[in-house]
């Protein structure tokens, strides 16, 4: 098991360190299953991993890629919810809205493949396991979706500063508003309280919203995605 | 006055305020690590203010304090909003007043932590103006009403988000300040999402639609319906419809546009 190699001198807010059990207990994933991989880059690092491990890059493309990643994990949990029982026997509105979700998600990591293919390499497709989360159950999903739309909204929060480049900095705005507003959406039809949508699990006492750093987001998503990402290019 | 003249003078005093008190960027950027901090403590670690800046060259555009106050505005115009609902009478009731009643909360938050900021960037907050919530008698209904006030309070959410959207740039220099606008940013999308589908509407925007009810509110969604991202047409690379493609992406404000959305409301 590797240590993953990110500096922990620069933690954007994250007031709720336990967040990522909660959130694997939430998806119905077993503790143990967590921080498997996260590649770091020491110098003693087994080559073999390093060769399967997926690259984010560095600078502002490793940023994109970093979130091209978070895209695609997306985009392929509801492209699997709807093709779910759960999904199947849903009310109307929540038809709707998991249908939209995972339309915009889609169009989200399309769009990145193409922009960043443009100008460097985007990385390819990641390899998933949603073997954790019952698709055929209402709460398994959304409790997931749940967590994947809030950590979207962090990880963008967070790596906004990490860009250089205007331009990409305004696309990551126009995208993580849209990211919140899924996760206030799908906290609204899963817990039907009126205040779910930005309560204090999301929203601290200054009314900001969560940002985590790539570091903590990746060590999150590494539970889901399977191929080892190599992420000790991105900006710190 | 045009709110727009209004802040335009201030602004032309903040900044020359501005030099005498910081003369670097360094020097604010330490003035707001030592205040700030404060302020902040109860849920950001001091260290996340204490970094380094990235030295990004800004040489032109909008100063850091003048986006600060240009949000202030914004939320000094919700906070009031929202308080003068949540006290007119029999208006807000059951789950609505529930929520709206968080909103307020955040909305009042967003107004004291920008105003310490820039008080910690050594600038002067500016002044909560005078609003008429009627916008000059078009809503004369608004505290009586509650679809009329969550129709404004769906118009000011999404003009929120994209007034903060159009500023991020502006304060790339400063990488925690830039990060608690976006955290603030993103509040305001969670805000727009659930007063949206609170009156039956998607939470997210459709092309340029402007499900308000009002056509005072059409500059709100104008241009929403942009496809074209980083200079990619994004109908061309996806199979996504173009309705959920416009959906799938919030588009931002210049501070103009938003300042002629916002002086509407101005007494």
């Amino acid at each position: 098991m590797q240590t993953p190699k990110f500096s922990s001198s620069r933690v954007v807010a994250d007031r709720d360190p336990q967040s990522r059990r909660r959130f694997l207990r939430n998806s119905g994933i077993g503790l143990a299953a967590a921080g498997l991989f996260l590649t770091g880059c020491e110098d003693d690092d087994d080559p073999i991993v390093m060769e399967n491990a997926v690259n984010l890059g560095s600078g502002d493309v490793g940023v994109l890629n970093y979130a091209f990643a978070l895209e695609q994990l997306e985009a392929a949990f509801y492209a699997a919810v709807l093709q779910g029982s759960y999904y199947a026997s849903a009310s109307a509105e929540e038809k709707q809205i998991l249908a939209d979700l995972e339309a915009h998600e889609r169009a989200h990591a399309d769009f990145f493949e193409a922009a960043i293919s443009s100008v460097a390499t985007a990385i390819p497709a990641l390899e998933v396991d949603f073997s954790s989360i019952n698709f055929n159950d209402r709460s398994s999903v959304l409790n997931t979706a749940q967590a994947f739309e809030d950590l979207g909204v962090s990880a963008y929060n967070g790596a906004g500063r990490l860009l250089e480049n205007p331009n990409f900095l305004v696309v990551a705005g126009k995208i993580v508003s849209v990211e919140a507003r899924h996760a206030a959406a799908i906290r609204s039809i899963n817990s039907g309280s009126p205040t779910a949508f930005a309560n204090s699990q999301v929203v601290d006492g200054n009314g900001l919203d969560l940002a985590r750093t790539p570091a903590q987001v990746l060590s999150v998503a590494s539970a889901f995605i399977t191929t080892p990402i190599d992420a000790s290019g991105l900006p710190q | 006055m045009k709110l727009i003249k209004l802040f335009n003078q201030f602004e032309a005093l903040a900044d020359a305020e501005l030099q005498t008190k910081a003369t670097s960027r360094r020097e604010a950027f330490n003035s707001f690590g030592r205040t700030f901090g404060k302020a902040a403590a109860a849920t950001l670690p001091l260290a996340a203010f204490m970094t380094p800046n990235r030295a990004f060259a800004q040489t032109s555009g909008t100063g850091i304090t003048d986006v600060l106050n240009l949000a202030l505005t914004l939320e000094y115009l919700e906070a009031e909003f929202y308080a003068m609902g949540l006290d007119a009478a029999d208006l807000l009731t059951g789950d609505t007043r529930e929520t709206v009643a968080l909103i307020g909360q955040h909305e009042s938050a967003h107004v004291e932590f920008l105003r310490s900021a820039i008080s910690s960037l050594g600038a002067d907050p500016v002044e909560k103006p005078d609003f008429d919530f009627t916008a000059g008698g078009t809503f004369n209904d608004v505290f009586t009403n509650e679809q009329v006030f969550l129709a404004l309070a769906q118009a000011f959410e999404d003009t929120g988000v994209r007034a903060y959207k159009g500023q991020a740039t502006n304060l790339m220099s400063n990488g925690d300040i830039l990060t608690a606008a976006l955290q603030i940013h993103s509040v305001e999308a969670r805000h727009a999402s659930e007063i949206r589908r609170i009156r039956g509407s998607k939470g997210w925007i459709t092309n340029a639609n402007n499900t308000t009810g009002a056509s005072a509110a059409d500059a709100v969604y104008a241009g929403e319906d942009n496809v074209t991202h980083l200079g990619v047409n994004a109908t061309t690379v996806t199979d996504v419809s173009r309705d959920q493609l416009t959906e799938a992406y919030d588009e931002p404000l210049t501070k103009e546009q938003v300042l002629d959305i916002a002086g509407l409301f101005l007494a």
